[in-house]
């Protein structure tokens, strides 16, 4: 009987623990001692790096979730979060759900992020593609009749297309699609999609008709499998992306910042300053060294009097992923 | 003559049958095997003290797997102390007490569905009961009370199997004694039935440490640099901490994953060969 009572036992303390449990789950946002970051698997790495620096010299506890852009804003709309990471700019519904639940926010751009358009090393015929092109390629009524490479340039040889891309809840297929489609989540069905960049990485590689985007640390890590296309832009030569043309700009229309969004409240507790401070005295270095490219260094420096200030709200006005921006100049726009 | 052949016949499909039966077993091994020689080869150059004592990081040489072990040592732990008593309560219940009547056929019908659904729909589960009615937040408690949701139709069933196998005798030699059903229950046929019970619940749980989906709803952290502190702290997994590592660009992070592939798998080797000894020792003592 006695393995029964200490059941009984258990089974109580169990409850009380989830009573006690119920008291602070409120507090996680706005209290405890811990900073609780979630947010997009692309800006992950960088949190990562800096909450790593941040706790080697003891300051204090981090938690970082991965639940995708999407996923993070929902849990930061919710109060659940103190800092939220984010490979696109909020959207209108976030910003809705946001302010439903009394949360401002402070948006901060910590790196930029290339996408890389790329082909496998099987693959010499494509010396560039356009946007218009790779519009051709990946706009909604492309689905199921632009099927092979000559129906993309006449010069191409007839041989298959076979497309792969980021999965459709990551802001990374928000951004591609409305930097090429133009309109933002929308593209043909008919690709292979996954959330994983590198099962990208190993069918693009191993598909001679094959074309996939993902981020370009993805792509500068299996170099000797794929190539990468340069991208030309209206009347402009066609770029091929590197740390050099993402970073000055020229690499368009498929360079992105990515962001942090620090919760007003939260941004009144003296750790999560601090952490603020820390990630932008030492963003640069950070994000190159896990495959993102800096921000030009004053960008960090308008980024930290933007967290001063409390600036909040989204200078993008909740319209989602826009193409072509510098962050310089949008950080100006409300400083 | 026609016997013969008829016989030969029948000599040589037994021969493919038990051929193909070899087959059927081998199959599935070489592919285990090949899989484990891989990640094993792999893994091998990153498993060592400092990757099981070792934080997460952005360095792949020096990121380490010790919150998500803790993590998933807790969740293990607290999943067992839900799981358990009330699976086996509830078979005991179902198997000793709730004869064959209706409401009995439609909690067995209800459990036999529930073992078989997919474990993200226990997740969202978690998340609208645990996390957000009770209020439990994002904490081990809410994953373990997830995880033991799940894998409890498992324990109820391998409880009843074991039930079911004490033979009946004893339970009538019980009652002629002139034993109530409860010292029947308490005194002759959970002891007879508990290596059984706990190779079962041991093994379902098992199950638990591999599981993903659900945790992911329910919040587990791909990152933490310090350690579960109580049933309340936040958490991260092993099986989170792969499913991270395999997802990250560069090349040494995927044998982090190898490696992280390993330990869960001598976790579970652990658990289950602690299943296997309980169960001979129990049942030598039974005896």
């Amino acid at each position: 009987m006695s393995s029964m009572r200490l059941g009984n036992i258990i089974l109580t303390t169990l409850s009380a623990f989830a009573l006690v449990a119920c008291g602070k789950g409120g507090e996680a946002g706005g209290g405890g001692a811990v900073i609780a970051i979630d947010g997009s698997s692309t800006v992950y790495p960088i949190t990562e790096a800096v909450a790593e620096e941040w706790q080697k010299e003891g300051k204090g506890r981090v938690t970082i979730g991965v639940s995708g852009t999407g996923g993070g804003f929902k849990k930061f709309c919710g109060g659940e979060t103190a800092i939220s990471g984010a490979s696109r700019p909020i959207k209108d519904a976030e910003v809705e759900a946001c302010k439903a639940n009394g949360v401002e926010y402070i948006e901060i751009p910590v790196a930029y992020d290339g996408l890389a358009v790329v082909l496998p090393k099987s693959n010499t015929f494509v010396d560039h593609l356009t946007v218009a092109e790779l519009k051709t390629m990946w706009e909604p009524g492309a689905q199921g009749k632009v099927t092979n490479w000559n129906q993309i340039r006449a010069s191409f040889p007839s041989e298959e297309l076979h497309l792969y891309g980021a999965g459709v809840d990551s802001g990374t297929y928000d951004y591609f699609t409305a930097a090429v489609v133009g309109k933002e989540h929308s593209s043909r069905g008919d690709f292979t999609s996954s959330e994983d960049d590198n099962v990208l990485v190993q069918g693009v590689a191993g598909d001679k008709g094959g074309v996939g985007f993902f981020g370009f640390a993805y792509y500068k890590e299996n170099t000797d499998k794929l190539r990468v296309v340069p991208i030309k832009n209206g009347d402009a030569a066609p770029v091929a992306p590197s740390v050099e043309t993402v970073s000055n700009g020229t690499y368009q229309p498929l360079s992105r910042p990515i962001f942090i969004y620090v919760s007003k409240k939260a941004a009144e507790r003296p750790e999560v300053q601090a952490f603020v401070s820390f990630w932008m005295g030492d963003a640069g270095k950070l994000a190159q060294e896990v495959g993102y490219i800096a921000l030009p260094p004053n960008a960090y420096t308008l980024g930290q009097a933007r967290f001063d200030k409390r600036v909040t709200g989204s200078v993008f006005g909740g319209h989602g992923a826009q193409i072509g921006v510098s962050v310089e100049s949008l950080l100006q726009k409300e400083h | 003559m026609w016997k013969i052949t008829r016989k030969r016949r029948s000599g040589l499909g037994e021969q493919a049958f038990i051929l193909l039966c070899i087959l059927a077993v081998a199959l599935p091994l070489i592919v285990l095997a090949s899989l484990l020689i891989d990640v094993a080869g792999d893994a091998l150059g990153r498993l060592d003290w400092g990757f099981l004592t070792g934080y997460p990081s952005r360095r792949a040489s020096a990121a380490g797997i010790l919150p998500a072990l803790v993590g998933s040592a807790w969740l293990i732990g607290l999943t067992a102390l839900i799981a358990v008593p009330v699976g086996v309560a509830a078979a005991i219940w179902l198997e000793e007490y709730g004869g064959r009547g209706r409401l009995a056929t439609f909690i067995e019908v209800n459990i036999a569905n529930l073992a078989g659904v997919p474990s993200i729909i226990y997740g969202l589960l978690g998340l609208g009961v645990f996390v957000r009615f009770f209020g439990m937040g994002r904490s081990v408690l809410a994953g373990a009370c997830t995880l033991a949701l799940l894998v409890m139709p498992i324990v109820i069933i391998a409880t009843r199997e074991a039930l079911r196998a004490v033979p009946h005798n004893l339970r009538e030699a019980s009652y002629g004694l002139g034993a109530t059903r409860w010292q029947t229950t308490r005194h002759v046929v959970l002891p007879a039935a508990l290596p059984g019970i706990l190779t079962g619940s041991i093994l379902a749980i098992s199950r638990a440490i591999g599981e993903t989906a659900p945790l992911i709803v329910v919040g587990a952290l791909a990152y933490m640099a310090f350690l579960p502190t109580g049933p309340t702290s936040p958490f991260s997994a092993l099986p989170i901490q792969i499913f991270n590592w395999v997802s990250r660009p560069q090349e040494e992070f995927l044998v982090n994953a190898a490696a992280g592939i390993v330990v869960l798998l001598v976790f579970m080797l652990i658990m289950n060969s602690a299943a296997v000894v309980l169960r001979s020792r129990l049942a030598k003592r039974m005896r």
